[in-house]
């Protein structure tokens, strides 16, 4: 079973969509037991990192999911869910993050080109720094998959395993060892995304 | 490097797809969650659905297909017609859509757009103008093209990305049908003032069409169609592949 960590932030109807589509039990729930219970736990979310970090801590979700990752348990970040596994974000300020993952989450307005627009939003190719990843089983050098999102990852180390090319390197998706995170969409990224997904749950990819 | 998306549109009137050519003259084409799935198989980058219903029975409909839909297919879908409210934007956010377009809704309220983008971010509010030239000026129409409102189409266009819209859908009802390319003029214009992204509707032929539009105007991020993919005139891979033979970068 997997469970897709629902602590009031964004919508998650896609999400347990696809993971339907690829065959992979999923729940939606903010209950701590069902996801200690959980074979792997998905952290989803769209909006503002500082309100979203607060939800996590409030609802003491932020301690079951850090407490599940030191115990081996296999999470996986989605967008705003990837960037709260950093240890800080300074989104609207400074706020703490889970700390499950190095590095900081920062603006990407004055590291790009002015021409380019903010959000990053739409289709862009991931270059592959750590191919042989097991979440990359499926994916190849390229493979486009759906951003959006106007901050971003940076100083993640050894912890870095993809980019996307946009007037600079912008962190696309992040492991370090059990703890995972894509900064991109995979529940919108057609059947690469539906790939990522299966390679995360264990599963074949289709043929 | 972001790719050029190329995004089929389709019109659902009473759970069926349908396409206007100038407006009118309505042709049944398809079912919308078969046509939604056939997209997506073949390479579309988004799909848009607008809702041309008029009666609640329609909308509700509307809705249950747009969750079909969102069930099927795993691409950025946007979702427009009879978006008034706020509650409206939760109504179809709830369905699964990515993005909600509003037209004749944020015409008789402007605050809409900010209400919206405030609550759901700018990512998620996309302004959908009507547009067509009058006495030498771009003119904004409503309610599905029929009716001028007498303002500036460029000036609309800044006050909404002003209040919020995180992305243009211009559609040139000069164009719109006519099938001999997009209207270049007016989305030039319109690039020209925004800094959001832009998608051309309106006019699309054939695939030289959309090289055109891409060629002449880098800024444009889209190009949206409906008649041409629903009747196969153009096929998306067809599409794409020639798009990259120009030098376009599109999504594989």
């Amino acid at each position: 079973m997997i469970a897709i960590v629902d602590y009031g932030v964004g919508n998650l109807f896609s999400l347990k969509s696809s993971l339907s589509r690829i065959g992979a039990p999923a729940v939606v729930t903010g209950d701590a037991a069902a996801l200690r219970a959980a074979d792997k736990i998905i952290l989803p979310g769209v909006g503002a990192f500082g309100d979203a970090a607060r939800k996590l801590r409030e609802t003491g979700l932020a301690d079951v999911v850090c407490g599940q990752a030191r115990l081996g348990k296999d999470i996986l970040g989605i967008c705003l869910g990837m960037q709260l596994l950093f240890d800080r974000s300074f989104e609207y300020g400074e706020h703490a993050g889970l700390g499950l993952i190095p590095g900081d989450v920062v603006d990407m307005t004055p590291d790009i080109p002015e021409t380019l627009k903010v959000p990053h939003i739409g289709w862009n190719a991931l270059h592959l720094v750590q191919p042989e990843h097991p979440l990359f089983r499926y994916v190849h050098e390229g493979d486009c998959v759906y951003f959006v999102h106007s901050f971003y990852a940076t100083n993640c180390g050894d912890a870095l395993l993809a980019t996307a090319e946009y007037g600079r390197e912008l962190t696309a998706a992040v492991a370090q060892d059990n703890v995972m995170g894509c900064q991109f969409h995979p529940e919108k990224s057609g059947n690469v995304g539906l790939n990522i997904l299966r390679a995360f749950c264990g599963l074949e990819a289709a043929v | 490097m972001i790719t050029k998306r190329i995004i089929p549109c389709l019109d659902v009137k009473d759970g069926r797809v349908v396409k206007g050519v100038n407006f009118l003259g309505l042709n049944d084409v398809s079912d919308p969650v078969k046509l939604a799935q056939y997209y997506s198989e073949s390479g579309a980058d988004e799909l848009v659905f607008y809702d041309i219903t008029a009666s609640a029975e329609g909308r509700a409909l509307f809705t249950d297909i747009l969750t079909r839909v969102a069930e099927t297919i795993f691409i950025p879908l946007t979702v427009g017609g009879g978006i008034n409210t706020v509650a409206d934007f939760d109504r179809v956010l709830k369905c699964g859509a990515d993005k909600v377009s509003v037209n004749s809704g944020a015409i008789r309220n402007p605050a809409l757009i900010g209400e919206a983008a405030k609550r759901y971010g700018d990512q998620c509010v996309v302004l959908s103008v009507d547009a067509k030239r009058v006495d030498g000026k771009f003119c904004v129409f409503a309610k599905g093209g029929r009716e001028n409102t007498g303002m500036d189409a460029i000036e609309w266009i800044r006050r909404g990305v002003d209040s919020g819209a995180g992305e243009i859908v211009l559609n040139s009802i000069d164009t719109d049908g006519v099938k001999s390319g997009f209207d270049l003029e007016m989305l030039g214009a319109v690039c020209s003032v925004v800094n959001v992204p832009v998608i051309a509707s309106g006019g699309a032929g054939g695939i030289q069409d959309f090289i055109a539009l891409f060629q002449a105007l880098p800024k444009v991020d889209a190009g949206l169609a409906a008649s041409i993919f629903h009747f196969g005139e153009v096929t998306i891979p067809a599409l794409k592949q020639a798009l990259a033979e120009n030098g376009i970068v599109v999504r594989r």
